[in-house]
């Protein structure tokens, strides 16, 4: 696979950019074959991989790095790359639990909401050297033999 | 985000405006617990008509709030929640907890 086109950028782990991470993410993904409803997922899984990041990677910390790469590869397919430099989790198999969240005012969707809406996701994770979410999806393009032909 | 509250007897009424993530969850947590905290609250109505987005952040502050009803023997409603927030509430099960109506008229009437 390789990449047609990506964005990186690099920000503080503030909540105040959780909303503009999201935004710019599901922006460059129009440049994919997708309804407004797909965006509106990616947007989601963004909100969710940072706001992971800042609270359990950071416990809050406003002036973290969270880096994001996001890309369009070949066969239509956007690629997510959401990494902090945080304490990691010590747990995944646990953090991957539907409803589990070591904060009691969340609900512990996170990774759920991450894994259905996107067709793969893997996490890298250390403890004391951060966490790194791959996210992938690719989005169906209209096969040219569906069109009839022009006159 | 704006945050409107509106209170008539036992019946809070909260309409609230923008996205619903970490960036707000604080203040609309501390913000609804006071009124409720307040007392005489037995219904908590929540009007998402202009909530643009929600994350788990977001649904988190609505079952804590869900939950602190219920430990009161009141009840919870969620109104005019457009199709995006609506598949959200309804994929994390939130309502199944929560009913959602269209508008504060289909509560009094169903």
């Amino acid at each position: 696979m390789s990449v047609k086109n990506y964005v990186q950028f690099e920000f503080p782990s503030k909540p105040e950019n959780v909303s503009f991470s999201r935004s710019c993410v599901g922006a460059f993904a129009t440049q994919l074959e997708c309804t407004l409803e797909d965006i509106e997922e990616i947007k989601l899984v963004v909100s969710e991989a940072v706001s992971n990041s800042i609270i359990h990677g950071y416990d809050n910390q406003p002036n973290e790095k969270i880096r994001i790469i996001v890309s369009i590869m070949d066969e239509g397919t956007l690629e997510i790359v959401v990494q902090d430099f945080g304490k990691g989790i010590q747990n995944l198999d646990q953090a991957m639990e539907p409803a589990f969240s070591s904060d009691p005012a969340r609900m512990g969707m996170g990774f759920t909401f991450m894994k259905s809406f996107t067709d793969e996701l893997d996490v890298v994770t250390a403890p004391g050297e951060g966490t790194c979410i791959c996210l992938r999806r690719t989005f169906s393009r209209p096969d040219e033999d569906d069109f009839p032909e022009g006159g | 985000m704006d945050i409107d509250k509106k209170q008539v007897r036992d019946t809070l009424v909260v309409r609230l405006a923008g996205e619903l993530d970490m960036m707000v969850t604080d203040r609309l947590r501390q913000e609804l617990d006071e009124t409720i905290d307040q007392g005489r609250v037995r219904m908590l109505i929540i009007d998402l008509e202009r909530v643009s987005f929600i994350d788990s952040s977001g649904l988190g502050v609505l079952i804590g709030r869900y939950k602190k009803m219920s430990a009161l023997n009141g009840r919870m409603f969620i109104v005019g929640a457009k199709t995006s927030v609506e598949k959200i509430l309804c994929f994390s099960g939130v309502n199944k907890l929560i009913p959602l109506y269209k508008n504060e008229r289909e509560i009094i009437s169903n």
